[in-house]
């Protein structure tokens, strides 16, 4: 495969060899010629300004200080300072642990916290909670850099400076003097869905009869809730049970990486489509998966048929297969759609009634979410793959209509004391809801939060949030199901409050939030509390406390006329793929993590079709102004292949201006452009090249890999069944590295690209297992961004609707390693486990190992990368080195778990069994695509996995025996359709 | 002909001189690489440390024969070997020598919960993960480290705990272990030559010699 093509440049019309010379050294050919030899560096390169002479003045350097990078200076003498008294469980040395939940959206995911000495290093997803299962999203994952965020608010603030609790609580109570009965008194939360959040606030409002409730996110439900009002004039929840679905469409919901439930859903979603030929014997089956999408996301690139529509035309399909249902969807409409699509598509749900879901994006209109209830409803999904059950949230109302009564309330100066409990409203609100404007007109108010953002400079107190990793309370999950939320350290910041403790503090109750969340579910125990009480501590999850499903009956309401369909620009909002909102984006680890499908960091863009690109004569990184309703914002453009045409998608989140750490400023802010009336789409809009262009900084840009091109495999399922040995096996070839036996273990890892979402959990576990720097976006513009696994995104066939397939590629452990042999010091080498061993106190950087690596997996530590900010300290895993400037480093299959399970396997004297030793992607991935474990045990899951046929090596004829393969990706089109396209 | 600047000796001169640079650089560096890996100017071996306690192991180890673990208690299950916490010694000492003055950081600890700060004696090098109970549970006694711990006042180093010295035993485990009934046993003699009760061990133990030398069994 790799017949490495180094043509000479111009050999054919070269007069004479000094021609050729001169050739070769003119810029282009020179480009040209590093480009291809040197990918990795070439970005470098055309950056630097280095001429010949200082570049041979920094060799000389770099080769007469050789070997002084290896030395570091001695350890100080260090103390010993064992505790007065050691706290109940410690062992010093060992990790315990601690279940809580995480809190986003008013929705919980279930964790579970790893700390050292009382310091939390990790979090992980709780085997116990129903959103987890033990596995966990890139939010949760990385939530824990934010508790360590050196630039948390510590103190209470107002305009004079530093204050303390007791000068804002008596400010407060003289402001409280002009709001009688709290008339006045108003109160804007995030989406509460704790029911002892909820009964305090209830407390407050009986204590305060004439106060008001406000709640605003910015990525709200507000469709769900409208749908279902629509639907069943009552608010419902609606649950989706993957696992019972053959046939699933999905109409713009991108349920597998972005819903409160996606982590529980991939799972369940993915049990239906693992192929498993050796293993059950029997002729595969899968699930479907139909995928109606605007924006390009994880599930439409998982589908296995996907139908691309602007935001706006979703709708008129959704009424079209509620017609072909036979449900009632208002007049018939034809879109911009194949009718065969619509009839193949009904045909199949109806084949699979009562084992189909269909499902709505939280994005789509009400109407969506009306129709998808009738059509659940119609096919008898109700009941069995779908539930309905009482709303999640405490009190369901409309955000956005929310947030604007308040605003108009603040206004016409009805507020006197305004208390804006976590969220950023002033940063968040729609354009043409002016909640930043009107914060002026109120005399009093006070923002409770982590960092000093937006809304904090805006208001006149600024107070200091705990994270949720350090406070106590109580959350429903996507189903309804409770679990708590249990800090494992008190407040990194003692003036730090919970908005729990400051409602119940207003509200006069002075018990702890301890004894708060204790008392509300002293009441739910069956029989002994404090057994019930310790057992949903240390579960996470109290037990029975998912609701009962609902039946209610269609309220017969009849659905608003389809609009006519608009045929101008239109603009699409959606949550950012990884700093969502913008909570996240003072989070580093999350700045820096590729988003799925562009691969992008550190900024936002406005994604567009190749097609529009190409009739706009507009090309990546050229700036627009987007121009929607009045209201302009400048964006740089990103060509997304599998974008609809005539659309443009912008992510929410970025363009911060304060409290956002490393991303204050990166990107642009969308939500200046977003209305209220059309939160998520907005026809009519205007686009228009201003001539600037900017930099944004992908990874994936430049090859990894040589012959990159095969490094997935594909089929559909039923080429696999006409030939399961379908992948590519090459000849086993004479290799001069001589063959070696593993005695002991043989540690081997299989990953499944049918069942990969590319949603990146395992780069973010990783980087927080094995203390992985971030390296900021100069960083990763030339290639050097520091993840030990990255998932790679391949297109495949047409650039506007093309294939998309991931690949999640870590170390793969070759047997054969080719780096191991360029390596000059021997600072990587095998082990007797079969491990690619990297030792950092023997490299000195020569890089050879990378450079001779086909795979693209190393990484090195051009700076010092290690923050110096000492908070971060106390988070690092104290079981992996942090590694210096000069040293590489890749994955290393966690060997500090398995150290540490070889260990504990060798005092209990027996082997390690199998599935002891999880990698941290593998724990991570909430679709279980990554097994790992030992290859001399036959019984293992990861023998069985690489038994079957679809088990490959990526670029196997480099005849390097990887350790890692992976499973070929299958998917289940409907034949109909794809022979009625091609 | 002019005058010629250089004498014919200066062609010898510019040899030896070359010669004699090569040399000297040659040594300095030698002495360097030598000085730095030399346990002699690295590790402490053989000086007391003091402390801020007068603790003798010499007294409770040895004449008292208190059991390693009563104080070293996460030993066996831990990469640590664990510093008592304040509350393990006055377990005792509330009952014996209550007034004795060498206590009185210790009782002080205990009343105002302040921290007692030890000074480190065993170090290994930064970049090193080691892990006490596997080595205890694996047939590797406190004394082949530690030394006679039962015979000093003040603890030592006994050992230079270089990696030289760590892989002396990682190669040839055979040479040093000892049943793990006797692990935390002062001055034991093998009733049968170590030499035929090593191996014997080894393979008891269950022990593959060709991991204890991967480098990721000590650096990760």
């Amino acid at each position: 495969m790799s017949n490495a093509t180094f043509d000479r440049p111009d050999t054919a019309d070269a007069q004479d060899q000094r021609q050729n010379l001169s050739n070769l050294s003119s810029e282009e050919e020179f480009e040209a010629l590093l480009t291809r030899e040197q990918p990795r560096h070439a970005a470098v390169w055309k950056r630097s300004q280095l001429d010949r002479r200082s570049f041979m003045k920094v060799m000389g350097a770099t080769l007469a200080l050789t070997g002084l990078a290896g030395c570091t200076p001695r350890p100080p003498d260090q103390p010993i300072v064992p505790y007065v008294r050691t706290p109940e469980f410690v062992i010093p040395g060992n990790p315990i642990f601690f279940a809580t939940t995480m809190p986003m959206g008013g929705y919980g995911m279930g964790a579970v916290i790893e700390t050292h000495e009382g310091r939390p290093t990790r979090i992980e997803g709780n085997p116990f909670h129903p959103a987890s299962l033990g596995s966990s999203d890139r939010f949760l994952l990385a939530s824990i850099l934010d508790l360590y965020h050196p630039d948390r608010l510590t103190d209470v603030r107002n305009a004079d400076g530093l204050q303390s609790w007791d000068a804002f609580n008596s400010a407060l109570q003289t402001a409280l003097a002009d709001a009688p009965n709290g008339q006045g008194l108003y109160l804007l939360t995030e989406a509460v869905s704790s029911p002892t959040m909820k009964a305090q606030i209830d407390a407050l409002l009986a204590a305060y009869p004439d106060a008001q409730w406000h709640q605003y996110e910015p990525v709200n439900e507000d469709s769900a809730f409208l749908g279902a009002q629509l639907a069943f004039d009552e608010p419902v929840n609606t649950v989706y049970h993957f696992d019972q679905a053959d046939v699933v469409l999905a109409l713009d919901g991108d349920f597998l990486t972005s819903m409160p439930g996606s982590v529980r859903y991939a799972r369940d979603f993915m049990d239906g489509r693992r192929v498993r030929m050796a293993a059950d014997g029997a002729a595969p089956a899968m699930n479907r998966l139909y995928a109606v999408e605007s924006t390009p996301t994880s599930t439409g690139a998982v589908a296995d048929n996907r139908l691309i529509l602007r935001a706006s035309e979703v709708e008129l399909l959704a009424r079209a297969v509620a017609q072909a249902l036979g449900v009632d969807g208002g007049a018939a409409v034809d879109g911009p759609w194949d009718p065969n699509w619509v009839s193949a598509v009904a045909e199949d749900l109806q084949a699979h009634a009562g084992s189909s879901i269909i499902i709505p994006g939280r994005e789509q209109s009400p109407v969506v979410h009306a129709l998808a209830h009738a059509m659940n409803a119609a096919l008898g999904n109700v009941g069995s793959t779908v539930t309905l059950i009482p709303p999640v949230l405490a009190n369901p109302v409309a955000m956005v209509e929310d947030l604007q009564a308040l605003t108009d309330a603040m206004t016409a100066g009805d507020v006197k004391v305004l208390l804006v409990l976590g969220g950023n409203p002033a940063y968040s609100a729609p354009a043409d809801i002016d909640f930043a404007g009107a914060l002026g007109q109120v005399p009093f108010s006070a923002h409770l939060s982590q960092m000093q953002d937006e809304t904090s400079m805006l208001c006149m107190w600024s107070l200091p949030q705990t994270h949720f990793i350090e406070e106590w309370g109580d959350i429903l999950a996507y189903d309804g199901s409770a679990s708590l939320v249990q800090p494992p350290i008190g407040p990194l910041y003692p003036d730090a409050k919970s908005a729990l403790e400051l409602i119940a503090g207003l509200a006069g109750d002075d018990r702890t939030s301890y004894d708060l969340v204790r008392a509300t579910w002293e009441s739910a125990a069956n029989g002994d509390f404090e057994s019930f009480w310790r057992r949903s501590l240390h579960n996470g999850v109290i037990e029975g406390s998912a609701p009962e499903a609902l039946s209610v009956q269609p309220a017969g309401n009849a659905l608003p006329e389809a609009a006519p369909m608009d045929n101008g620009l239109e603009v699409i909002f959606r949550p950012d793929a990884t700093i969502w909102d913008g909570r996240f984006a003072a989070n580093g680890w999350l700045q820096e993590l590729p988003k799925p499908l562009t691969q992008l960091t550190w900024d936002n863009m406005a994604a567009i079709a190749p097609a529009m690109a190409t009739a706009m004569g507009l090309s990546r990184g050229d700036v627009v102004e987007l121009s929607v309703d009045g209201r302009t914002v400048k964006a740089p453009i990103y060509v997304q292949q599998g974008h609809p045409n005539n659309a443009v998608t912008v992510t929410l989140g970025y363009g911060r201006t304060a409290g956002a750490g490393a991303g204050t400023d990166a990107g642009f802010n969308a939500y200046a452009i977003r209305p209220s009336g059309a939160q998520w789409n907005m026809g009519g809009a205007a686009m228009q090249a201003t001539g600037e262009t900017y930099v944004l900084a992908t990874t994936q840009d430049f090859p990894y890999m040589e012959g990159a091109h095969d490094a997935v495999e594909v089929a559909t399922l039923s080429e696999f069944i006409a030939d399961p040995e379908f992948v590519h096996k090459p000849e086993k070839v004479v290799n001069i590295i001589p063959e070696k036996e593993y005695n002991s273990y043989k540690w081997g890892m299989s990953i499944d690209l049918t069942a990969c979402i590319g949603c990146n959990a395992c780069t973010i576990a990783c980087q927080s297992e094995n203390n992985i720097s971030t390296v900021g976006k100069h960083e990763v513009e030339i290639n050097r961004e520091m993840h030990w696994i990255r998932v790679d995104r391949y297109y495949e066939g047409p650039e506007d609707d093309p294939a998309t397939y991931f690949q999640p590629v870590p170390c793969m452990q070759c047997e054969k390693a080719p780096c191991e042999m360029v390596c000059p010091v021997q600072a990587t080498v095998h082990s007797s486990e079969g491990l690619n061993q990297m030792v950092y106190n023997r490299c000195v950087g020569t890089r050879y190992c990378s450079a001779n690596c086909p795979y693209g997996v190393r990484r090195f530590n051009f700076l010092d990368f290690v923050d110096p900010a000492l908070v971060l300290v106390d988070m690092r895993n104290p079981d992996v080195t942090v590694r210096a400037r000069g040293v590489m480093e890749k994955c290393t299959y966690c060997v500090q778990r398995i150290s540490e399970a070889r260990i504990r396997a060798n005092r209990e004297g027996r082997m390690i069994e199998d599935g002891e030793v999880t990698p941290a992607c593998a724990a991570a991935c909430p679709t279980q695509a990554i097994v790992f474990g030992d290859l001399n045990d036959a019984e293992s899951r990861v023998v069985k996995l690489k038994q079957e046929p679809q088990d490959y090596a990526m670029l196997a004829d480099e005849n390097t025996v990887p350790r890692t393969t992976y499973l070929a990706r299958i998917y289940n089109p409907n034949e109909q359709l794809t022979s009625s396209e091609s | 002909m002019s005058q010629q600047l250089f004498k014919p000796g200066a062609n010898n001169l510019a040899k030896v001189s070359i010669l004699a640079g090569g040399l000297i650089t040659a040594l300095v560096l030698g002495f360097i690489l030598v000085t730095v890996r030399s346990p002699f100017t690295k590790a402490p071996v053989g000086i007391p440390v003091p402390q801020p306690v007068r603790f003798s192991h010499e007294l409770h180890a040895g004449t008292l024969n208190v059991d390693c673990r009563y104080c070293h208690s996460s030993a066996e299950v831990s990469p640590y070997g664990g510093i008592p916490d304040t509350h393990t010694c006055m377990s005792c000492h509330s009952q014996i020598a209550t007034y004795s003055e060498l206590l009185e950081p210790v009782r002080n600890s205990y009343a105002s919960d302040e921290r007692l700060v030890w000074n480190r004696v065993h170090a290994v090098g930064q970049y090193v993960y080691f892990n006490h109970s596997a080595h205890l549970n694996n047939g590797i006694g406190c004394e082949t480290c530690h030394g006679r711990i039962d015979q000093m006042p003040i603890v030592w180093r006994n050992e230079t705990m270089t990696m030289r010295w760590c892989l002396d035993c990682h190669f040839e485990p055979e040479k040093y272990i000892r049943p793990l009934d006797e692990v935390y046993t002062m001055g034991w003699t093998p009733p049968i030559p170590q030499s035929e009760l090593g191996p014997q061990l080894v393979a008891e133990y269950d022990i593959h010699k060709d991991g204890l030398t991967d480098c990721a069994v000590c650096h990760r």
